[in-house]
């Protein structure tokens, strides 16, 4: 529908974060390209949001820089992201919908096609009419999910999408999150959950303290992992 | 006691004067808050949304303006619109224009900081979402006043319980003319100093029961809203 994206791949080149004193990310290079979801994991703390906040464009790097396409500063038209905790603007679910794609200056005569088509995806299509804020956590996690799709993005950004639902809401964002990645959507998520990212991942990445202690294809990852931290982390270890 | 019960039979008897003084005073306090809601919520979300140096120098004089003493602004607004004044061509001193002038000076700071602090702290509420939404600042001005539209009614009933309540800048400029300036407060005060405190007492209860119904109607709404939009 549109053109290609050219947001991917995106790069990090020994991006630093620093708030005061505190390091939260630290030296962190790394590629995100397209391909099977990528999962970033890792204690609470471990500078897995801020990961994502900077890959997303909304938080500058306070040393290092990030490329996207091989361009810096670019805005995110083709990137979407759903927080740990999303707002839902108060108003209906589909306003909520259709008020992202007016962002994403899709023409207003699609609207209603593509908010049907996207609270489709997501099993809301009966909540429409319904008020955001009224939804339950998961429903408005599948909100979230459909309101980020609705900026067509090349890449989607997860922060830990299922932290606080139950099993059978977390199935219902996992398999919305499949059937994205099976769009040729790249998916990045963070997670502290080793279960999801077993079930999900295409590759692993892994931080402890603001640094990659650990990455690559998730089947060597937890078959054989080379760090200690990883060793720690899969055993159920309290990584500290 | 005598008195109140004169004001009652004044009120239920439909005195035609007394309902011209009514509606006079509601269409004027009524354009004002209209007009001011139309400068002062823009005002507000820019300011709440746009750092400048000396941005909070702003914000301390938008809320002391809040308490611009009405007989200060009905001055002010008098020497512009006097003949000799810089407006005075357009012959609006004496009039309800003028008042409605006086009363939206008067309005449009209650609402503009009202505003400002609601739209700005819906702001920090929705900044990454709106941000990674990649929305420009009109777009975002826009949804954050959409947004707050329930909360700003309370910034619109603070403003209209000013210019309703309000004697001191209107009897300036509008001059308590007899059937075409008098309100229900500078009727009150008129009266009162003339001893007719039947009147008086009749058109402040008046007064008293029209504040309590537009608040009514306004939080009903509101309540309403916010159930449909959560």
């Amino acid at each position: 529908m549109r053109a290609p994206s050219s947001e991917l791949p995106i790069e990090f080149e020994g991006v630093t974060v620093a708030s005061g004193s505190v390091t939260i990310l630290d030296d962190v290079s790394l590629i995100f390209d397209g391909g099977a979801p990528t999962i970033l994991i890792g204690p609470n703390g471990s500078g897995k949001s801020t990961l994502l906040r900077v890959a997303m464009g909304l938080l500058p790097p306070s040393r290092g820089r990030v490329t996207w396409g091989g361009r810096i500063d670019v805005p995110p038209l083709r990137r979407a992201i759903v927080f740990q905790r999303p707002v839902m603007l108060r108003r209906s679910a589909g306003a909520n919908i259709r008020f992202a794609l007016g962002a994403a200056g899709v023409p207003r005569a699609d609207h209603v096609r593509r908010t049907g088509e996207l609270l489709e995806l997501v099993g809301l299509a009966p909540l429409a009419d319904r008020a955001a804020r009224r939804l339950s956590g998961g429903e408005q996690q599948r909100l979230a999910l459909a309101r980020a799709l609705a900026r067509d993005p090349a890449v989607l950004f997860l922060d830990e999408p299922t932290a606080s639902l139950d099993p059978v809401a977390t199935k219902a964002v996992e398999d919305i999150i499949r059937a994205v990645s099976a769009r040729n959507i790249k998916v990045v998520m963070a997670t502290h959950d080793l279960g999801e990212a077993r079930r999900l991942a295409g590759d692993i990445v892994m931080l402890h303290r603001g640094r990659i202690v650990e990455r690559g294809p998730a089947a060597s990852f937890f078959d054989t992992p080379q760090s200690c931290e990883a060793r720690a982390f899969l055993a159920g270890d309290l990584l500290i | 006691m005598s008195s109140d019960v004169s004001a009652l039979q004044l009120v239920l008897s439909g005195d035609p004067a007394l309902f011209a003084i009514v509606r006079l005073s509601l269409y004027v306090s009524l354009c004002a808050v209209a007009l001011a809601a139309v400068i002062g919520i823009p005002l507000g979300a820019w300011i709440a949304l746009t750092k400048f140096p000396g941005r909070q120098g702003v914000i301390v004089l938008l809320n002391a303006l809040m308490g611009l003493p009405p007989v200060v602004v009905g001055l002010a607004v008098y020497l512009l619109l006097s003949r000799s004044g810089p407006l005075g061509k357009f012959g609006l001193l004496f009039t309800p224009g003028a008042m409605i002038i006086a009363q939206t000076v008067l309005v449009t700071p209650i609402i503009a900081a009202l505003a400002r602090q609601t739209i700005e702290d819906l702001w920090l509420e929705y900044r990454d979402e709106l941000t990674a939404m990649n929305l420009g600042p009109l777009g975002r001005v826009a949804a954050l006043i959409w947004d707050a539209r329930f909360s700003l009614v309370t910034a619109l009933l603070a403003g209209f319980g000013r210019a309703a309540a309000e004697v001191g800048a209107i009897i300036i400029v509008g001059g308590n003319i007899n059937g075409f300036t008098r309100t229900m407060t500078t009727a009150v005060a008129l009266e009162t100093s003339k001893g007719d405190l039947p009147l008086a007492v009749g058109l402040g209860l008046v007064l008293i029961a029209i504040v309590i119904a537009v608040n009514a109607l306004a939080w009903t709404a509101r309540r309403a809203g916010e159930r449909w939009a959560g």
